[in-house]
C-alpha cells in the first residue's frame, strides 16, 4: 500500500462510517487499477488483449466447444466450474514444477495446488453421480517464467475464480449443490486474497466481490487454453 | 444459462416471473457483468415483495436446522429475516472496527488494512438495511457492543475470529435464501468476508484456509452465541 494512501487514511481517521454502499473499499487504489472500466469489462478486455499477444484470436471455438460439451443445467454449472478448477491445478503445478518460488510463495502453492486438486476430484465425483459426464481436462499453457509474473496470474486467476462461482451460483438449483458452491468459493476468495497480500495489493478491492458471466470466463481464460 | 434451459424450465421461470418481481429470470438479465448489489438494487425495483418460490429444492429438516431457523425468526420471515440477521452481524463488525481505530493500536500498513476492512462492513450494512426497506421491511436495529480491545495481537486475532466467524454464518445462510437476487448480494459480501478472514488469518500466522479446501458453514444459533460476549444491553 502506498505512503499516500496511509497518510490520508490516518488523516480520516473516525470518519469511515460515512462510506456509502457505492463507493470502492480503496478509492485511491481503485482509481488506479480499475477506473473507468468496471472489473468485468476489464477482464473481457484483458483476454482480447492477451489472445491478440499469444497468437490465440480463436477465443469462439474455445467458448463453443465448452459450451457444447458441458450439459444442461446443474451439470452444465458444475462441469463449467470443473473447467476452471482443471486450469487452476495446471497452472499451479507448473508453477511448483517449473518456477523458482521463494519459500513462503511455495508454501502456500501448494496449499492453494492441494485445494484445487480436492474441488476436482469433488466436481467430478457430484457429476458423475448426477449421472452427467465430467469435461476433458484442457491443454493449458500459462505466459510465466519468474516469481512476480506467476503471482499476477495467479491473482487475476483466482479473482475470476470468485467472480465465476459467484455469478453461477444464483442460477444453481439444488441447495445442495448451491452449499457445495459456496464453500468452495469462499476458498478461492481465500486463495485470492491470499496473493493479493504476498504482492502487497489489498486482499478485498471491492466491499462486494464482482461478478462475470460464463461467456466472460470463457473468453477470459481463453488465451490459457492450447485446445 | 439461460440459453440451455428446458422448455420445462423456461415454463416454471415464467411462472415465477409473473409472480414474483426478484425472480431468477428477471435478476439474471439485470446481473449480466456487474456487481451483483447494484443488480440486486435493479431487479427489486420499487416492488415490495421480494421471494421467488423454490419448491424443487431438497429440504432437510435436521433438530440442528430448526435451532437456527429459530434463531433467525426472531429477525423476520423468510429472506427479511436472513437479511436482517446479517445486518446485525455487520453491525457488530462495523462497531468492531471503529473501536479498534478508534483504539490508537494500529498505525501504517495495518491500520490502513483495518480501515479497509472498516470501510468495506459500513457499506455492507448501508447495502442490507437498503436491500430490507427495498423489501418493504424494518431494518434490524443496531446492537450495543463492546469488544476486548488490549494489545494489537490480541485485537487482530479477535478480528480474524470474527471475520471467519461472519463467513461461515453467510455460508450457513446461502443454501436457505429464496430470492435469486438476495442471494447473488449475499454471495457478494460471502466472499469479502472470506477476503478479510484470510487476510487476517495470514497477519496471525494462521492458515488462510482453515477448513482446507471446502469452508465450513455456521448454523445462526451457534453464530448468535458467538457474538453474544460483544453484545450489552
Amino acid at each position: 500500500m502506498s505512503n499516500h494512501l496511509t497518510h490520508e487514511s490516518e488523516a480520516n481517521m473516525g470518519q469511515h462510517q460515512t462510506a456509502t454502499a457505492a463507493q470502492p473499499a480503496a478509492p485511491e487504489l481503485a482509481a488506479i487499477e480499475f477506473e473507468p472500466l468496471s472489473r468485468g469489462a476489464l477482464i473481457a478486455r484483458g483476454a482480447l488483449g492477451a489472445a491478440a499477444l499469444y497468437g490465440a484470436i480463436a477465443a469462439g471455438p474455445l467458448v463453443r466447444r465448452a459450451f457444447a460439451q458441458m450439459g444442461d443445467g446443474d451439470i452444465e454449472i458444475l462441469n463449467f466450474a470443473l473447467t476452471l478448477e482443471y486450469l487452476e491445478a495446471a497452472f499451479y503445478e507448473r508453477a511448483l514444477d517449473e518456477v523458482d518460488l521463494g519459500s513462503e510463495t511455495t508454501e502456500f502453492a501448494q496449499t492453494i495446488l492441494g485445494d484445487e486438486n480436492e474441488h476436482v476430484a469433488a466436481l467430478e465425483k457430484t457429476i458423475d453421480s448426477l449421472g452427467g459426464k465430467p469435461v476433458t481436462a484442457p491443454m493449458v499453457e500459462f505466459p510465466f517464467s519468474d516469481e512476480a509474473a506467476f503471482l499476477k496470474l495467479a491473482q487475476t486467476l483466482e479473482d475470476t475464480g470468485v467472480a465465476a462461482y459467484d455469478g453461477a451460483a444464483p442460477a444453481i438449483k439444488s441447495k445442495e449443490l448451491l452449499a457445495t458452491a459456496g464453500s468452495i468459493v469462499q476458498v478461492e476468495a481465500r486463495h485470492a486474497a491470499r496473493i493479493r497480500l504476498a504482492r502487497n495489493e489489498p486482499p478485498a478491492p471491492n466491499a462486494f466481490d464482482p461478478t462475470l458471466t460464463q461467456q466472460q470466463v470463457l473468453k477470459a481464460v481463453a488465451p490459457f487454453v492450447k485446445s | 444459462m439461460s440459453d440451455t434451459t428446458t422448455p420445462e424450465e423456461q415454463d416454471s421461470a415464467l411462472t415465477r416471473l409473473t409472480r414474483d418481481p426478484i425472480s431468477r429470470r428477471r435478476f439474471v438479465a439485470a446481473a449480466g457483468g456487474t456487481t451483483a448489489i447494484s443488480a440486486l438494487l435493479v431487479a427489486c425495483g420499487d416492488d415490495d415483495s421480494g421471494s421467488s418460490a423454490s419448491s424443487d429444492d431438497m429440504s432437510t429438516t435436521t433438530t440442528e436446522m430448526s435451532r437456527s431457523n429459530d434463531a433467525i425468526a426472531q429477525f423476520g420471515k423468510g429472506d427479511i429475516g436472513i437479511l436482517n440477521y446479517a445486518l446485525t452481524l455487520e453491525y457488530i463488525e462495523d462497531d468492531f472496527y471503529s473501536d479498534v481505530i478508534e483504539s490508537g493500536l494500529f498505525k501504517g500498513d495495518q491500520l490502513a488494512l483495518i480501515q479497509t476492512f472498516g470501510k468495506d462492513e459500513a457499506a455492507h450494512v448501508a447495502a442490507l438495511t437498503q436491500t430490507v426497506r427495498k423489501l418493504g421491511a424494518k431494518p434490524a436495529p443496531k446492537p450495543k457492543t463492546k469488544f476486548p480491545l488490549d494489545d494489537a495481537q490480541s485485537v487482530l486475532e479477535l478480528a480474524a475470529t470474527v471475520e471467519n466467524l461472519g463467513a461461515a454464518a453467510y455460508l450457513g445462510q446461502a443454501p436457505r435464501i429464496e430470492s435469486a437476487a438476495v442471494l447473488a448480494a449475499a454471495l457478494a459480501i460471502h466472499a469479502v468476508e472470506g477476503r478479510h478472514a484470510a487476510a487476517l488469518n495470514t497477519l496471525t500466522e494462521q492458515s488462510f484456509v482453515p477448513d482446507g479446501a471446502f469452508a465450513k458453514p455456521a448454523d445462526a444459533a451457534t453464530v448468535l452465541d458467538s457474538v453474544q460476549p460483544f453484545l450489552v444491553g
